[in-house]
């Protein structure tokens, strides 16, 4: 198996607070993991760590074929190297359209001066109308992403992590507040990334944790409490105690 | 995405064509070329304004496109001033000296020269010799070259200590401030080089054309100024129309998510930061020798205050915003404050608009702040509204999750 993100013995905490604690944890390139833990668990703080946003006090954090450490690295270096992220409550830029959002997030080159020169071609609004064609929002596209529904803000913020074409992706809840077809799509467009990327997908549903069909990590109190398939780490009396039995 | 630059931006034309003809009806009216209506100290006010017109727009690109309040960009204006002045000063005084020496039996030397003009422009602060960054005083390249170096190295170095860590909002205004009144602060000793509060002055005559009068020079700056900002204008919307735009707003507006999009930040913000400044060096440059003088005092913090100002009146994020309010406050100003506008006799208290008019302006910053957000600026959008009134995208019912359009149509 390679392993795409491999961390091992991260420890952060905040104000004596331990928040994660000598966590461990891998993926492998093409993988599909759902992390599922009760509030508090360290699953935010997890992602933020692997972002870049919050420095770890210890521990190792490598990435891809050579093992580059993440840890020195600023959020939008980490972001270039291919991990995308997907938060909870969907931020999109309100003042732009749909259009607009998903060309910045685009994949292309993302200094400054190559960006001020950049003008979109045909085969980039092109890509720009696929991925909305995959989102749903394809006769959306020149609207601003303010008067969107809460849904499809949601569904704009995952074309605009698909746009980005990372190959890790974080999602934090992507089904929050959407109906069952809704979700059904989310789990389909998720399935079919994770054959070609790794996904790591934060959810505490369990029906859609079930439906993603993959290996599960539960983590607890900052740490790896159980990992493997969803009926295995439901079977396992500390993740009934802590977790599933409140 | 497809059309071409001026057809998706309308407002640029509409601005080019009224920045046309106002130059021509000015220059029409004028004492130097014209009927001789509108006089050569009004045409330096319109020529000055121009100027203000383009810091405002540089002002806007940093605050109203990026968020970043800036107030400190009044002293990139002001160095771009100083960076003309001083090839204006030393050309201009080296003529006078010259004149002068020509009578003397022996041809002066070199030295003798230098020292003469040295003693000519520092004597007033008790020194008889060019400080070192008069070095480049004698060329006009270089000093132009200044112009727009000097305000943008600051910017650069400035910038790269605060938004490397990660300063913004509030502390990075006060930063601003505080860069600017350290500026003006140190310009203000005698031993700063630049003639501290004394300042550079008579920047309105300009060496070797002694002999054409005020009334066409006046037009020539008119001229070069509204060249000035027809260029930064463009400019400036070109810049915000493409993606570069995009991500400015979006760092505006949600500054960790572009992050997290694989843009760096700091870069942009660093990038814009020492842009604006070079353009608001430009424009100080053109504006000083208009007004013919510039001391300390133009850099003051509070002149960063009301570009700001200037630039909410006006409207934030759109560029003609940023222009017509510094156009209209600043002329407004100077009338109120040039006690022009008549004063009213209350019986009990005449109000003297002198006095009067900084609380008559800050009240309408907390105004417009307060209750038309958008500006002067914000009027456009009622006017365009009516002439191509844009009804989509409307909810069509009155909760929230009421249908919307396209789903009522299907």
């Amino acid at each position: 198996m390679n392993t795409l993100l491999e961390v091992s013995g991260v420890s952060v905490s905040f104000d004596g607070f331990r928040a994660i604690n000598n966590l461990s944890f891998r993926i492998a390139s093409a993988e599909m993991r759902a992390i599922i833990g009760p509030n508090g668990a360290g699953k935010t703080t997890f992602m933020d760590i692997v972002t870049g946003k919050t420095k770890p006090d210890e521990g190792r954090i490598l990435w891809g074929e050579k093992s580059v450490s993440l840890l020195g690295l600023s959020e939008a270096r980490i972001a270039r190297e291919g991990v995308g992220r997907k938060f909870q409550k969907p931020t999109v830029f309100e003042d732009q359209t749909v259009q607009e959002n998903l060309l910045m997030a685009l994949k292309n080159k993302r200094g400054p001066f190559s960006v001020l020169l950049y003008r979109a071609k045909n085969d980039d609004l092109a890509r720009v109308e696929a991925f909305a064609e995959e989102i749903g929002l394809a006769d959306a596209l020149m609207r601003k992403s303010g008067e969107l529904s809460h849904g499809q803000k949601q569904w704009l913020e995952i074309g605009m992590l698909l746009a980005q074409e990372p190959r890790l992706l974080l999602v934090d809840e992507p089904a929050a507040g959407m109906t069952p077809a809704e979700r059904e799509h989310t789990t389909n467009i998720l399935v079919e990334a994770a054959k070609t990327r790794a996904v790591v997908v934060v959810e505490h549903d369990m029906e859609f944790v079930r439906r993603l069909d993959c290996k599960v990590t539960v983590l607890h109190e900052g740490s790896v409490l159980a990992e493997g398939s969803l009926d295995h780490v439901t079977a396992n009396k500390d993740v009934v105690d802590v977790y599933l039995g409140r | 995405m497809q059309n071409s630059f001026l057809a998706r931006n309308p407002s640029t034309l509409i601005f080019l064509a009224a920045l046309a003809l106002f130059t021509i009806v000015v220059t029409l009216l004028s004492e130097g070329l014209g009927m001789g209506f509108v006089s050569t100290s009004f045409v330096k006010t319109l020529g000055k304004t121009l100027c203000l017109g383009l810091v405002a727009i540089s002002m806007d690109l940093v605050w109203g496109y990026a968020g970043i309040l800036s107030l400190g960009h009044f002293a990139f204006f002001g160095l771009g001033g100083y960076m003309i002045g001083m090839w204006l000063m030393y050309e201009r005084t080296r003529d006078v000296v010259v004149s002068s020496l020509a009578d003397a039996p022996i041809p002066a030397s070199a030295q003798e020269l230098n020292d003469a003009i040295a003693t000519q422009i520092f004597g007033v602060v008790g020194s008889a010799e060019f400080p070192l960054i008069w070095a480049f005083s004698d060329s006009l390249v270089l000093q132009l070259a200044l112009v727009v170096l000097v305000p943008g190295l600051l910017a650069l170095a400035f910038g790269w200590l605060a938004f490397r860590s990660r300063v913004a909002g509030v502390y990075l205004s006060i930063l601003t401030q505080a860069m600017t009144l350290a500026l003006s602060l140190y310009l203000f000793q005698n031993d700063s080089g630049l003639r501290g509060n004394n300042g550079l002055s008579g920047l309105q005559n300009l060496p070797g054309l002694t002999d054409v009068p005020q009334a066409l020079v006046s037009l020539w700056f008119l001229w070069g100024s509204a060249l000035a900002l027809g260029l930064g204008y463009v400019l400036a919307a070109w810049v915000v129309s493409g993606k570069f735009g995009s991500v400015l707003r979006g760092i505006r507006d949600d500054e960790a998510r572009v992050r997290f999009l694989g843009y760096s930040v700091e870069s942009y913000k660093l990038v814009l930061f020492t842009g604006t400044a070079c353009m608001a060096g430009i424009a100080g440059a053109l504006y000083y020798p208009q007004a013919g003088i510039i001391n300390p005092a133009e850099i003051a913090p509070i002149a960063s205050i009301y570009l700001a100002v200037w630039v909410a009146i006006g409207g934030r994020g759109r560029i003609y915003g940023a222009v017509i309010g510094a156009v209209f406050v600043s002329l407004l100003s100077s009338w109120f404050t040039g006690g022009r506008a008549p004063n009213i006799d209350l019986g009990f208290y005449t109000i003297q608009w002198v006095d009067w008019w900084l609380v008559v302006l800050g009240l309408s910053f907390v105004l417009v702040t307060l209750f038309a957000p958008k500006g002067i600026g914000g009027l456009f959008d009622l006017i365009s509204s009516r002439i191509m009134p844009d009804r989509h995208g409307a909810d069509l019912g009155p909760d929230d999750g009421a249908l919307r359009e396209r789903e009522a149509r299907e």
